[in-house]
């Protein structure tokens, strides 16, 4: 593996810190006009989701992560795991709970999702930025409410929960922002 | 897709607001009668200090053929202490310098330096001039005056003077992620001053009264409290460092002492060993008048001037467009 030293450091490196493998979410050079130099990174584990910030003299170095982000597609939940498959060589590998999180929620089947990998290990996934699931319950649409604001909860087919529209109804399929969590619009 | 690499960095309207404030300076400068000099970018000499870095340039009689190793300077301080101890009086100069590996929101590796002397200032008459120029630039700026001390007692209830290295280290752990070692206190006071009291200096803040050991080349005194502190101060506006300015040392065997321990230190530290300026001693040796010096980064200024934050926004073109 490569080792970096920190006067290479980028935003979207992937180093190994403490045995976690770690994105860099933004450096910043950091220099005293007198007194040596420092790199302040705002790291991301990878594999817990924690951001915090670290600081690094100019002779430090990190080891670079065999962290990967490539694109699949889902294929199922089994109840326990979820399968993904890599379209072009049709490699399939399965996630655990602690991997997928909160995407759980936008995954539906044969979209395209990215899945990161780590020394070939899915570590997490995440969806589109934007996915089309259809209304599986809301309470009924309010007629004629097609312009005021008011909104009401509405649960998709993937079990997640949205605020929509009053004038959404059951059976309509809707495009959600995954980053927000928020109705964007009706799919067409 | 069109190609906007040939763009400048900044606006041409910050470009021309940058314009002014360059006129301003000059304007302050004639108005007090200080003399615009200007002193040569490449020396056969590098600066000492171990965490400057100077850029190389070959100079050949041929192409290809280097007969001479120059440096780019990070600073006009030596050639001009040259001209004070030659009877220069009263000398300001802005002029560009390099440091090099220094690149980010804040540092280019090229930059625009305002370096002034005056003779029979001390550093509270020097900061006092410096608070006068910022005025000129950003009139309605709200300036203070906190000794280094003070600053590290009020924030942290630390002793800078004082506090060992340990005490230092521990302290600095409460307050950031920063799990390397280090055996020189300097380091740990640079991180908590960086990382933990620059960001809480509001508005426009001098330091003064440094730890002696990062006098670089500003003479030592005793505080009111009996410790040794550097005649040194640093103006910060709004947690960013704009100036620092030092009653100058006029001693010349302590000047080439201090040259000595920092290429001393460059050895311990694996950092490049480079010619000394002797030429700085020999010319303390023959009498430097006492004065005070302060350099001042100008494109700093101007950014506070415009109210932005990042140097792109007023340099023509940063270093990945130059």
């Amino acid at each position: 593996m490569a080792n970096y030293s920190s006067n290479q450091f980028k935003n979207g490196m992937k180093v190994m810190i403490d045995g976690d493998p770690c994105s860099m979410v933004d450096v910043e050079f950091v220099k005293p006009g007198k007194g040596q130099a420092f790199t302040r990174v705002r790291l991301r584990n990878l594999l817990t989701g924690r951001i915090w910030e670290r600081t690094f003299k100019s002779n430090e170095s990190a080891e670079s992560a065999d962290v990967m982000d490539t694109d699949m597609e889902y294929l199922y939940n089994d109840g326990e795991m979820w399968h993904f498959m890599d379209p072009k060589t049709f490699e399939q590998v399965a996630a655990d709970q602690n991997a997928v999180g909160d995407a759980a929620k936008w995954l539906k089947e044969q979209d395209k999702i990215v899945v990161t990998l780590w020394n070939n290990n899915p570590i997490s996934v995440t969806p589109p930025n934007f996915v089309e699931l259809e209304v599986v319950e809301t309470d009924p649409g309010l007629k004629g409410d097609t312009a005021q604001g008011g909104s009401k909860p509405a649960t998709l087919s993937t079990g997640a929960v949205v605020r929509v529209p009053l004038f959404i109804e059951q059976g309509e399929v809707l495009r959600i922002d995954t980053r927000t969590g928020e109705y964007v619009s009706r799919a067409n | 897709m069109q190609e906007t690499g040939w763009r400048p960095s900044a606006p041409i309207e910050n470009l021309r607001a940058r314009g002014k404030v360059l006129a301003q300076i000059r304007r302050f400068f004639a108005q007090r009668e200080v003399l615009e000099v200007e002193t040569p970018v490449l020396s056969k000499c590098a600066v000492s200090d171990p965490f400057i870095d100077s850029l190389e340039v070959s100079f050949g009689f041929q192409p290809g053929v280097e007969d001479e190793r120059l440096y780019l300077q990070t600073s006009p301080e030596y050639a001009m202490k040259r001209l004070l101890a030659a009877g220069s009086g009263d000398i300001y100069q802005m002029a560009k310098v390099f440091r090099n590996g220094e690149s980010g929101r804040r540092h280019n590796p090229e930059f625009t330096m305002l370096e002034w002397y005056r003779l029979g200032f001390d550093d509270r008459q020097l900061m006092a001039e410096v608070e006068a120029l910022i005025r000129e630039v950003v009139p309605e700026l709200q300036v203070r005056y906190l000794s280094y001390a003070d600053l590290f007692e009020q924030e942290l209830g630390l002793d800078p003077h004082r506090a060992t290295l340990e005490q230092l280290q521990q302290r600095c752990r409460e307050h950031l992620d920063a799990p390397f070692d280090d055996d020189d206190r300097d380091t740990w006071l640079n991180l908590l001053m960086s990382h933990v009291l620059e960001p809480r200096l509001k508005g426009a803040v001098f330091i003064h009264s440094y730890p002696a050991s990062m006098a670089a080349l500003a003479q030592v005194r005793k505080d009111a409290q009996g410790r040794q502190v550097a005649a040194r101060f640093e103006l910060f506006v709004d947690g960013v460092e704009l100036a620092n300015g030092y009653h100058e040392l006029t001693d010349a065997a302590e000047q080439a002492r201090r040259l000595n321990a920092d290429q001393l230190q460059r050895a311990a530290l694996g950092l490049p060993q480079r010619p000394l300026e002797q030429r700085l001693v020999q010319a303390l040796e023959a009498g430097i008048p006492e004065c005070a010096g302060v350099a001042l980064g100008v494109d700093r200024l101007v950014m506070l001037a415009l109210g932005v934050d990042s140097l792109e926004q007023v340099v023509s073109f940063m270093h990945e467009r130059a």
